[in-house]
């Protein structure tokens, strides 16, 4: 998807993850994690992170492996390497915080499914240099965290009416539960796609009224 | 970075192996490829899991007394004990041992014991739950409980650690022992939400019937077996000098 790129500017690897190509509001990839861990920020910032970091990983070596691996094999390679990279994110999410380890429970040894890595690796890593691989992780990495941030915000905003823990709205504030359910999380990121393609309608009707006309 | 790499196949549809044809590419070096990669990633999680270990021990640790102290609020120091099958009778332990069927005794600053946490762990809906209950000796009776493992669903089998009605089952739950003190008066049983009429009883969670379930019955198996020998030998649990100050 991204081979007809002639773009000479390499820093487009990047901010096409974060906002043309962002994997879950425009690929709507790893819709998973995304609707069952974006209950709260701290929950949302920690996952987009340990997936970013695996996304990073992988890409790195699935781009120096690329010359190595047949074809016939390269899926099993991906997935090897994918696979390893959890199993050391989820070691370390445990050493760092067991609390932490507990809320995001099995959707971190899940990253191994999210097909937003596995795409990367397939569709971009596999050819090209590590470091274009490195920035179009990052990019992809970022677009994910702060999609999830922006679901985990708002759900734990409404759901119980604090941020990061913090609690921001006044004790008047009556929660609405269902944001912190598995619900919430399909309400939020469906208001979420309606704002964006709204907003990329709007900014894109006025040049296909022209080319009609 | 601004030309193509030579071999890169930028624009191609396989990065493959330079030159060769996909279709002929010899088995051995496919078994070469795919074993290599998966001894390097073996390595990596070993050394991993070698590095992070007595980390995550420690963690489990601290986890574990932070919750012993929820459940037995007034301990200054714990003190873990060991059962001993044999002789019938409690041994004290260092905290970390990696013994099973650890009892938490909590002592206040004169030495007293006030508590007791008991670890319990069964079956749940997705995976094992395990859990600490705290028990006072004095009254005989249950007096709170602490999720420590849990993968229930969120939302629904995880409300047995965030509900607040389910969790006022543990704050006075009757668990005396009959008079010969081998078994309790009363088991304690699991009943539907809303239908608990003794304090020996559980009230369930809607929608997360198979969760508060297994939490009821681990309490009940835990109980039968670890009460008996907890309450005959209560007066015999002794703070061990020097150790496990809280």
């Amino acid at each position: 998807m991204t081979t007809q790129r002639n773009d000479p500017v390499p820093v487009n690897d990047f901010v096409d993850g974060v906002l043309k190509r962002n994997p879950v509001f425009v690929q709507l990839l790893g819709m998973c994690p995304v609707l069952a861990v974006s209950n709260t920020a701290r929950n949302a910032l920690a996952m987009g992170l340990a997936t970013g970091f695996v996304l990073l990983m992988s890409n790195l070596v699935v781009s120096l492996l690329r010359r190595w691996v047949p074809t016939q094999v390269r899926i099993v390679t991906f997935i090897l390497i994918i696979a390893t990279f959890v199993t050391i994110v989820d070691y370390a999410i445990q050493a760092i915080s067991l609390d932490l380890h507990k809320a995001l429970g099995a959707f971190i040894s899940l990253i191994v499914v999210n097909c937003l890595i596995l795409g990367r690796a397939e569709a971009f890593a596999s050819r090209q240099p590590p470091s274009r691989s490195i920035l179009d992780a990052l990019g992809m990495g970022t677009g994910f965290t702060i999609a999830l941030l922006s679901l985990g915000a708002v759900r734990e905003l409404l759901g119980s009416g604090s941020l990061f823990g913090v609690r921001v709205l006044g004790e008047s504030f009556q929660e609405w539960t269902i944001m912190m359910l598995p619900p919430g999380g399909f309400f939020v990121l469906a208001a979420w796609l309606l704002a964006i393609n709204a907003w990329n309608s709007r900014s894109f009707r006025p040049p296909t009224v022209k080319e009609a006309v | 970075m601004s030309g193509k790499e030579p071999g890169s196949s930028v624009g191609g549809i396989e990065s493959g192996i330079a030159g060769a044809d996909p279709g002929v590419v010899s088995p051995l070096r496919i078994y070469a490829v795919v074993l290599s990669v998966g001894v390097l990633c073996s390595l990596a999680i070993v050394a991993t899991y070698e590095w992070t270990r007595p980390i995550i021990a420690e963690n489990r640790i601290a986890q574990r007394r932070r919750a012993i102290l929820d459940v037995v609020p007034q301990a200054d120091s714990i003190q873990a004990f060991a059962f001993d099958e044999e002789q019938q009778s409690f041994r004290p332990v260092p905290e970390n041992s990696d013994d099973g069927g650890l009892v938490f005794a909590g002592f206040d600053d004169s030495g007293d014991l006030v508590g007791l946490a008991l670890a319990a762990r069964a079956m749940g809906y997705q995976d094992s739950i395990e859990l600490l209950y705290g028990y006072d000796p004095a009254s005989e009776s249950v007096v709170g409980i602490r999720v420590l493992e849990s993968r229930e669903t969120p939302g629904l089998g995880d409300r047995i650690e965030t509900d607040e009605d389910f969790l006022d089952n543990f704050k006075r739950l009757d668990v005396r022992l009959a008079d010969d003190g081998r078994s309790l008066m009363h088991e304690i049983t699991f009943v539907k939400p809303g239908e608990k009429t003794e304090a020996w009883q559980i009230d369930g969670i809607t929608g997360a019937t198979i969760s508060s379930r297994a939490v009821a019955e681990m309490l009940r198996e835990s109980t039968n077996t670890w009460l008996p020998r907890v309450q005959s030998s209560v007066d015999k649990l002794r703070l061990e000098t020097g150790g496990g100050s809280a």
